[in-house]
């Protein structure tokens, strides 16, 4: 049966499974939205601003596992999602981005809200296509989702022109798909796997270092049976939080420039980092030269480009998180005498652990008088439920809830870790309560990042999604304060958000419930009555104003050389 | 070091600008570089000389295959593959130079492809580091115009890029 190209790409999307996209209309996309009002199968929620319904579709992939759709005019709406593609794409989110084009014979003459997107977008997609004709689609897609979801996954753009909407083709999807140059390495070599085991074995103080890429493989019970089993220590990065659980005695929490002490010291003791679905970014490394000295170090990522790309390895393993772990698992429980002989070598090494964890443990200064921040993400944590998703911005609150929040689950935190977005935390929440109407979804945010995508309160209101807002006032864009304040004499400049907002007035504004703590006596009712409500709610903190991130790793100092108090 | 990089991709708009767009924002070097269709005519080859050390090298090797259209990246260590290059050289040739520039394209087994009273135009193929010889040589007499098409190489041996 024929049918236009609009329509074509619509049963494409069905194929895929989308029941669920994120979308603004316009001028070239209008013959799309035409044949949406026709599917009822696809559900389709309207932001109010393309960057709000990339994120979230963002927000929704991170916390589903899915490939979140994103749609969007030429021009300016095109332009508007390359904030939420590059998020994407520094934290290999699976991601489809739908653009409008104008029509095939007029682009490259700067025609009304023409833009060349695949040029702009080149550097942060996995993959690009221009669709050029209907008979096309179906492949396009496929290939498409397919890319975005495997291998190590990320953001692909389709970029769709008016003219190839309205032409008429046949609809016809592809048995399967095979693209020569792309076959991801999805199996781990098993001598390989052997070997890494054999050095686990043989280590006297070993640590696990993991990382997104266990999350985006499914992998975190694997990787937790495989600590648990030959006992090794477990420190994650901001984006591996929720891969392994906090409350484990194996936790070091998380490493890098605001990372826990005990991990910290780890790092700098061990004799093999063991590198699971991380990348060895700066902000956890520190000074690269010193950073796991004495260490051997294991690395074992889907992507080859990963490995040997920041620091030396001893033994790479190329491959699915998942599948690599759940293998050397099976080897190591074929030698329980030698992960018995493991467990009693690592005495000390367990020692020293728990020696720099009551040394050092994450904390802070508690206040009767004014709201510290860490009370707060401690109280959301008691009054918020087990499996509830966490989504952040980035900055100072970002930090504290990786401190304090003490994260259980995989994909329950969802943040910018690669490119930290501002103004990402509150329409990724909204994808995620979208993926998931009934369990709790949070946003933590300072005063800063929140009003960058606030419009998106409407779409929350419109679409009855309880997100709940908690915004940690301090009336600064806090990090960039803190940093001014330890390393540029104090001098603000330009950090300070001078007027006070009213963000109980904004919250009702939308339709929404406003509530807020200035006393920590209050801290307690304010999160009970905002986690009960039945709608979006936004629950303001003022907090201790200079109140600052720590430990600290200096940027480009050793993982040692941690400010404690400062 | 320098090092030439033969990627075989699949010949359709854009791959190039992946290509070009991955070295310039990777902060990787170009020396040269030259793509045209193969024998089979979905596939281009692009031929790059690049620099860089082991990790670079290994980084931009690895980059490369990342690429959804890069079918095959051709690594050519030293000794590996033939490489040539062509230039077209417009040289002064006046007085008592005519003669010296024809007994240096004789000695380098050039050709004169086009001649005026005050020049030569010069083609040379070989090897880059021949062509950089016959610059060399050149240069005193008065270059006035140099076009290089960048290295090209293949592999030695009986075999094809597929086995």
């Amino acid at each position: 049966m024929k049918m236009n190209g609009a329509r074509i790409l619509l049963e494409s999307l069905k194929r895929e499974g989308v029941d669920l996209v994120f979308g603004y209309p316009g001028g070239t996309v209008i013959n799309l939205y035409d044949e949406l009002m026709n599917m009822r199968e696809i559900r389709h929620i309207l932001p109010r601003h393309e960057q709000g319904g990339t994120h979230a579709a963002d927000g929704y992939a991170r916390a589903s596992g899915k490939v979140g759709v994103a749609i969007a005019t030429s021009g300016p709406g095109a332009t508007n999602t390359i904030t939420g593609i590059a998020t994407a794409y520094m934290d290999s989110i699976p991601m489809v981005i739908i653009t409008g084009q104008v029509p095939t014979p007029l682009i490259g003459n700067d025609a009304f809200q023409e833009v060349d997107i695949i040029g702009i977008t080149r550097p942060i997609t996995k993959h690009s296509f221009l669709i050029r004709s209907a008979k096309d689609i179906p492949a396009i897609v496929q290939k498409a989702f397919y890319i975005a979801r495997s291998g190590r996954p990320g953001p692909v753009l389709i970029d769709f022109p008016k003219d190839v909407q309205i032409s008429q083709a046949e609809f016809k999807w592809p048995e399967n798909v095979d693209i020569r140059g792309y076959k991801p390495n999805i199996e781990g070599h098993q001598r390989q796997i052997e070997k890494a085991v054999d050095m686990m074995l043989a280590a006297r103080r070993p640590v696990m270092y993991v990382g997104g890429g266990v999350i985006l493989a499914n992998a975190a019970a694997e990787l937790t049976d495989l600590a648990r089993t030959m006992q090794i220590p477990v420190t994650t990065t901001l984006m591996g939080l929720g891969s392994f659980p906090e409350s484990d005695p194996l936790s070091l929490k998380m490493l890098g420039m605001h990372g826990a002490y005990c991990a910290n010291m780890a790092i700098t003791h061990t004799d093999l980092v063991i590198a699971v679905g991380s990348r060895f970014d700066d902000r956890v490394t520190g000074k690269i030269a010193t950073f796991a000295p004495h260490a051997k170090i294991i690395h074992i990522d889907v992507d080859p480009t990963s490995i040997r790309k920041n620091v030396r390895v001893d033994l790479p393993i190329v491959g699915d998180t998942r599948d690599v772990l759940a293998k050397m698992l099976e080897y190591a429980k074929n030698h329980p005498d030698k992960v018995a002989a493991l467990h009693s070598a690592m005495e000390a090494w367990h020692e020293d652990i728990s020696g720099w964890k009551e040394k050092h443990p994450i904390g802070y200064k508690a206040s009767t008088s004014i709201i510290k921040p860490q009370y707060v993400i401690q109280k959301l944590r008691e009054l918020s439920d087990d499996d509830a998703i966490m989504a952040t911005d980035v900055g100072q609150h970002q930090m504290w809830v990786a401190q304090f929040f003490g994260f259980q689950l995989p994909r329950t935190l969802l943040t910018s870790g690669g490119l930290g977005t501002m103004g990402y935390g509150l329409p990724a929440a909204m994808g995620a309560q979208a993926a998931f109407p009934k369990r709790q979804v949070l946003c933590v945010c300072g005063d800063g990042g929140v009003q960058m995508n606030m419009q998106e309160m409407a779409t929350l209101v419109q679409q009855r999604l309880p997100v709940k807002i908690i915004i940690l006032n301090n009336n600064f864009l806090g990090m960039v304060r803190q940093w001014q304040e330890l390393f540029f004499d104090k001098r603000y400049s330009q950090t300070c958000l001078e007027l006070p907002m009213d963000f109980v007035k904004l919250a009702e504004a939308y339709g929404a419930k406003g509530l807020k703590a200035d006393k920590p006596s209050e801290v307690e009712r304010v999160l009970k009555e905002g986690l009960a409500h039945k709608g979006p709610v936004i629950m303001e903190f003022k907090i201790a104003r200079e109140e600052k991130v720590l430990p600290m790793v200096p940027a480009g100092a050793s993982l040692n050389e941690m400010v404690l108090n400062a | 070091m320098q090092h030439t990089i033969s990627v075989v991709v699949e010949n359709e708009f854009g791959v190039l600008s992946r290509v070009v767009g991955l070295f310039s924002g990777r902060g990787f070097n170009i020396d040269s570089l030259s793509v045209a269709p193969t024998m089979d005519e979905s596939l281009s080859r692009i031929t790059i000389v690049t620099r860089g050390d082991d990790a670079i090298l290994e980084q931009i090797s690895k980059q490369l295959n990342k690429l959804v259209d890069v079918i095959k990246v051709l690594d050519f260590s030293d000794g590996s593959a033939i490489e040539r290059e062509m230039a077209l050289i417009k040289v002064a040739a006046e007085d008592d130079s005519r003669a010296e520039v024809l007994r240096i394209v004789d000695i380098f087994r050039a050709k004169i492809v086009d001649v005026t009273p005050k020049s030569y135009t010069i083609e040379i193929t070989g090897n880059p580091s021949k062509i950089n010889a016959i610059l060399d040589l050149l240069k005193p007499l008065g270059l006035k115009e140099l076009v290089r098409t960048g290295a090209v190489a293949i592999g030695r041996g009986p075999k094809g890029w597929k086995g």
